[in-house]
């Protein structure tokens, strides 16, 4: 796990190469390439700006009110915090769930991984892996895949359309749902909304097995790129269930080195900073999580689709775990190493969701309407669980007056720092040469950040920014190249 | 039976002047105009696309730092999303997803843009955007009664 490239002997005698959103349309992510006397790559960093303010956002609120707040923190996986701040919020109050509470909570959770998924391979990543990491920016987007490949594109509409009516049903509403209060839930599913779901299941299952084959294709066609496109070894960190299952709701956390041993088992995530803790760097606002059993230079893993799919030891829906069984096994194993492979086991995910959607509504208990629990009350609550991009965790301390005084999240893109740095020093080594920026060279990068999904959005958005800048900067500050990249254009240049 | 008119607004009610488009499509609803569906969300995505089926007229209405005060109305023609690795779309590329999904061109729209100042976690509505926030109401209300 070298760093070699993180920090330069000689910075002035180096170029510079940044990659910069400047909108808050997509957050606030920044790459800085810098290139050495011979046009080399020497030294890669991605900066984001985390969240900044959600402590102060959350704090003096009554805890009742933080599962329905958090949602706000984030628009692309309201429903991530919105359990997590839920489970957390369970252990305050000390319930125990009902199995129908559980069971409605698991359903939505499994609705917002199926949506959010969907809208990831087919609508973001898709164009990069159908017409190729240089293809012309004026077709590689969502909508050169409608006019290029619209029954594909139609199925990801719907089916991430499927998900959102899980969420509509379990939380309320489309939008901002309140369906999980500390305790449970507040909303049972009537037979009318079940039977609804049900209808289109079979066909959500059927999908989604096609864009597993979808991906294998890809990386059968590509076998050599994809292998190698932005690869390094690393940690890896997931909740599992006690039996070794892949559980996305619940569980135990396990990581594993880059050889697949196992480091830690089964770790009870109430106790979550036992095992891992956050570095500092002086030029990242955002925090780097390491496994303390190796320290922050050795320590750092990677979490989400990938993570997960190996780090199990099987899925417990069928077609999902056969699935598994061969995405590992492909090519000796290769693919389960890949950057790209973090695609490949995103949509194995996508199956097990709509799986899983199709075995709770079979459920009885889905229909329940014990919807609510409580216990002893505690100041202390920690609540995980594994959102689309990865492990999330909300930590929270709440005084005898209800009120929340202490706030900490560490969501998936913080796990993920690290291994999107090194996703990015790999590509950069490999394809930046520091001569000229070209729309394929920078999606290149693009294509390895694509990778981790990560959620660089902050909600909020404005229209009229540019949201992509880049400069090339020599080692005396001047500018030997930019691109703008906005919303009316592919690519502008001067 | 689909509303023929459509009102989306979309923002976060959490950040500050990013709260309008929202706040506006809740002001409208609330005045129950008849034939008239309202939604929110916090960004337009592809699926947003398949809102539009069935609809006669829709107006979509963001907060923006380009807007001259206090809003300004563009009507909308169907076009290429070129942002990068986006999580939102523009309204633009939701008619163009539309009329390749559906394959027929999209009900006319318009953008709403109402001018927003201060887009902060936690922060509320700007004063001037409070007052951009009434014109543009006062406008929706007159366009809804054409």
């Amino acid at each position: 796990m070298s760093f070699k490239l993180e920090t330069a002997v000689y910075p002035e005698k180096l170029k510079r190469v940044a990659i910069e959103p400047v909108s808050r349309v997509e957050g606030h992510g920044k790459v800085t390439i810098l290139l050495d006397e011979n046009d080399q790559v020497h030294q890669v960093r991605l900066h984001i700006v985390e969240f900044r303010g959600f402590e102060k956002f959350i704090q003096g609120r009554p805890y009742w009110e933080v599962p329905v707040m958090v949602q706000r923190l984030c628009g692309i996986c309201p429903v991530s915090h919105h359990l997590a701040a839920s489970k957390a919020l369970d252990m305050i109050i000390g319930a125990k769930l009902t199995p129908t509470a559980e069971k409605l909570r698991r359903l939505m959770h499994a609705g917002q991984m199926l949506q959010s998924h969907a809208l990831h391979f087919f609508h973001l990543s898709s164009p990069d892996l159908m017409f190729g990491f240089g293809s012309d920016a004026a077709q590689r987007n969502v909508v050169g895949i409608i006019s290029a490949f619209p029954e594909v594109a139609k199925k990801g509409v719907l089916l991430r359309k499927y998900g959102q009516e899980v969420i509509r049903h379990t939380a309320g509403k489309r939008v901002h749902g309140t369906g999980s209060v500390p305790g449970g839930v507040n909303k049972s599913l009537t037979v009318d909304e079940r039977d609804q779901l049900l209808k289109d299941i079979y066909q959500m299952v059927a999908w989604s097995r096609e864009a597993v084959q979808i991906i294998r294709g890809l990386f059968e066609k590509n076998l050599e790129e994809y292998n190698a496109f932005g690869r390094f070894p690393a940690n890896s960190m997931s909740l599992v269930r006690a039996d070794g299952a892949m559980d996305l709701y619940h569980g135990g956390l396990r990581a594993r080195d880059a050889a697949g041993k196992v480091i830690f088992d089964h770790h009870n995530y109430e106790h979550y900073w036992e095992v891992i803790s956050e570095d500092v760097k002086p030029w990242s606002y955002m925090k780097f999580p390491f496994m303390k059993a190796f320290g922050p230079d050795d320590g750092w893993y990677r979490v989400g689709p990938l993570a997960r799919v190996s780090n199990c030891d099987f899925i417990p829906t069928p077609l999902a775990d056969k699935a598994r069984e061969e995405f590992l096994a492909f090519d000796a194993g290769r693919a389960a190493g890949a950057t790209l492979g973090y695609h490949w086991a995103r949509m194995i995910e996508m199956l097990h969701a709509a799986e899983t959607i199709k075995d709770l509504l079979h459920d009885e208990d889905i229909l329940g309407t014990d919807l609510m629990a409580k216990g002893e009350r505690v100041q202390r609550g920690v609540g995980v669980i594994e959102a689309p991009r990865g492990t999330l965790i909300h930590h929270y301390r709440v005084n005898e007056d209800d009120q929340v005084i202490r706030a900490n999240l560490i969501v998936s893109t913080t796990h993920n720092n690290q291994p999107m740095n090194e996703a990015i020093r790999q590509v950069a080594k490999q394809y930046l040469n520091g001569k000229k920026l070209t729309e394929g060279l920078l999606n290149h990068i693009e294509v390895a950040i694509r990778c981790f999904d990560p959620c660089l959005s902050c909600a909020t958005h404005a229209l009229g920014q540019m949201p992509l800048e880049v400069s090339l900067i020599d080692a005396k500050g001047g500018c030997l190249d930019r691109m703008v990249k906005n919303q009316q254009a592919a690519s502008l240049t001067d | 039976m689909k509303a023929p008119v459509l009102i989306f607004g979309w923002g976060n009610p959490s950040r500050g002047d990013d709260a309008v488009g929202p706040l506006l499509v809740e002001r409208i609803d609330a005045l129950n105009f008849p034939g008239v569906e309202c939604l929110t969300d916090f960004q337009l995505q592809v699926e947003h696309a398949l809102d539009l089926k069935g609809r006669q007229r829709v107006l979509f209405i963001d907060a923006s730092v380009d807007a001259a005060s206090p809003f300004t109305v563009t009507p909308l023609i169907p076009g290429k999303d070129a942002s990068f690795t986006s999580h939102a779309m523009s309204p633009q590329a939701i008619l163009h997803a539309f009329a390749q999904l559906e394959g027929h061109p999209p009900p006319p729209s318009w953008l709403l843009a109402i001018r927003g100042e201060s887009f902060e976690l936690g922060e509320p509505l700007s004063s001037s955007v409070e007052l951009h926030l009434k014109a543009a109401q006062t406008w929706v209300e007159s366009w809804l009664a054409a």
